[in-house]
């Protein structure tokens, strides 16, 4: 074999060392994501009203009656750090599909209006024809996505930008903010003032009874859109070089996009909008990973994370209990305001 | 292998007014084709279709006989690569990364990589001089270097025709020659079809095998860069009053404008 071949096979080894390296890299942090959000689920069960004991929680958990115990754990923390974990992978994973098939950070459900299309539509059926319930969460999927519709098309009129859906987004989710302020405005104070609690963005609604339609419909959307965004290496490309290396990138990013609406939706339905988890997990995920292909899980893990541990911290941290939403939109800010100033906003 | 690829009474745009319009084409089976004209001629265009990227508003292209529209996308991505005008890059990439997504067409739905993919990955590295450059990210590159890189990629996929759209704008000369000689060792050595959409005309006729000469959507001339261009031609298809003499080097046509200011 020639020098320069033996040269070549050496750094063939190379590259699949480097790749390999990269590739156990990445598992070892999604594992390491993986296992701090089942330590924050976990905490979820054990702190409340009444701290646990662990083995307590364990047994109750188990099936095992333990009095003082078990109601408390089956029936309001397990479903509510259920809802936490789900809501929260939906958003991150919802969140960071956007961002980066429409090539901007900013290009979020929760800037681009998609999450307010859900809050217009509960609010209006809260305070207006006196829903509750499952209701008021057909009300808020419906909404979100008819305005994931409206803004698709207006923004995707001579070809994709970003920036486009941005701006549309914005525009939009502004006239939706002013039908949100006409219907607080002009229904009753109890109506008005539930209403308002919706729109915090909360767990408190994260029971058995909501999350029997919720959670598997979240489960499937989440296992589908992991699977989908396989193809998300290639599309990030652009649509030339995804088509040109096999790909169909307009029927994939369809799909993905509607997977996304979908997850961001149905976990609104249930929690309200917690601002800001969508928008968040993304870009973390983006500069933690080494890999396209870890880009999914890590997101869906980044976004349980912060809305598992914005419930803790706005359960106990201070001396009143404060709505998951509002814990987020306190750290979302900010981190909005930091990728603007130092310019990053291409996903 | 060899393969042909055709176009046949290709029309694409709308109907008023089709940037392309009845076109018949049969590339050349081997060598470097360069396809030439003004701007809005329409060269991109039937480059674009011809990557299957445009749809035909009538006819058809034809890779092996076959209407490539009809063919498994991914059946002609091992055959056909393609180097877009524009290509994205994601942020961050690292050049080898970047490189072994063009082995995507190779892979089966899993994604799993054998030996085999990392040795023509290596090999597309160290064929456009990338292999040093591996671990950087794109954004740390140098113009010429970032399209070497998305040359290698186009490598990776090992086609057996390979287009590639105005590749040398936003390179200076140097960097231009330098990515043409590789297309010509590519095209040489390794019996690559080179389809290339050209800007710069007295490149295109120094590194072209053939020459292709469009405007308003219509082949005008093709042939042998030394057949084909004409003191004739350049003023009907660029509308250029211009000189050829030898090109003191290649001895092929080299163009020299005609300027009255300073003439």
């Amino acid at each position: 074999m020639t020098a320069a071949g033996t040269a070549r096979l050496r750094s063939a080894d190379a590259l699949r060392a480097a790749r390999r390296h990269g590739r156990r890299r990445d598992a070892v942090l999604v594992t390491a994501l993986a296992v701090a959000a089942v330590v924050l689920f976990v905490a979820g069960l054990v702190f409340g009203a009444k701290t646990l004991a662990l083995p307590d929680v364990l047994r109750a958990l188990s099936g095992q009656t333990v009095p003082g115990v078990s109601f408390a754990v089956v029936e309001l923390r397990l479903p509510r750090a259920v809802g936490a974990l789900l809501a929260g992978a939906a958003f991150g994973l919802g969140g960071m599909l956007f961002q980066t098939l429409l090539r901007n950070v900013l290009a979020s459900p929760d800037v681009i209006g998609i999450s307010t299309g859900s809050s217009a539509a509960a609010v209006t059926a809260i305070a207006f024809f006196g829903a509750s319930g499952l209701v008021v969460s057909g009300a808020a999927i419906t909404g979100g996505l008819l305005t994931a519709v409206l803004i698709w098309a207006l923004a995707s009129r001579r070809g994709l930008s970003g920036l486009r859906f941005v701006l549309v987004g914005i525009a939009v989710a502004a006239a939706l903010q002013a039908v949100i302020g006409y219907v607080l405005t002009r229904a009753d104070i109890k109506a008005a003032e539930q209403a308002t609690v919706w729109m915090a963005g909360s767990l408190s609604r994260s029971l058995w009874d909501q999350l029997a339609p919720t959670a598997p419909a979240l489960l499937a959307l989440l296992a589908i859109a992991l699977l989908g965004a396989r193809t998300l290496p290639v599309l990030r490309l652009g649509d030339d070089s995804a088509t040109a290396l096999g790909a169909r990138p307009a029927r994939n990013r369809i799909l993905l996009i509607l997977c996304a609406v979908l997850l961001v939706a149905v976990a609104t339905s249930l929690t309200g909008p917690i601002s800001f988890v969508a928008f968040l997990a993304g870009p973390i995920a983006l500069r933690l990973v080494k890999r396209d292909s870890a880009l999914a899980p890590a997101s869906a893990m980044i976004g349980a994370i912060i809305v598992l541990a914005a419930d803790l911290v706005g359960q106990h941290l201070f001396p009143i209990t404060l709505p998951v939403g509002v814990i987020t939109g306190a750290i979302g800010a900010p981190f909005l305001l930091w990728l603007l100033m130092r310019g990053r906003t291409r996903a | 292998m060899t393969h042909t690829l055709e176009a046949r009474n290709l029309t694409v745009g709308y109907d008023a007014d089709p940037v392309i319009d009845g076109l018949d084409l049969a590339l050349p089976a081997s060598g470097i084709t360069m396809i030439v004209g003004g701007n809005g001629c329409g060269k991109s265009t039937l480059l674009r279709t011809l990557a299957r990227l445009l749809k035909p508003r009538t006819g058809s292209v034809l890779l092996d006989g076959s209407a490539i529209a009809q063919l498994p996308t991914k059946e002609v991505a091992r055959i056909v690569g393609l180097l877009p005008q524009a290509p994205v890059a994601p942020d961050g990439i690292r050049v080898a990364d970047l490189v072994d997504r063009g082995r995507t067409p190779h892979r089966g739905w899993l994604g799993g990589r054998d030996r085999r993919d990392d040795e023509v990955v290596a090999d597309a590295l160290h064929v456009t001089g990338m292999a040093e450059f591996a671990e950087r990210t794109i954004d740390e590159l140098s113009g010429g270097q970032r399209q070497r890189a998305w040359v290698a990629m186009a490598l990776a996929q090992e086609p057996d025709i390979l287009l590639l759209d105005e590749p040398t704008t936003y390179l200076d000369l140097a960097h231009q020659v330098e990515l043409l000689q590789l297309l010509v060792r590519l095209s040489r050595e390794r019996g690559t079809q080179v389809v290339v959409v050209m800007h710069e005309l007295n490149l295109a006729t120094r590194y072209a095998d053939h020459l292709i000469a469009m405007r308003d959507g219509r082949v005008v001339a093709e042939g042998a860069p030394g057949d084909v261009v004409t003191v004739e031609l350049l003023r009907d298809v660029f509308d250029l009053e211009a000189v050829v003499v030898p090109d003191p080097i290649a001895g092929t046509p080299m163009i020299v404008p005609v300027d009255v200011h300073r003439a």
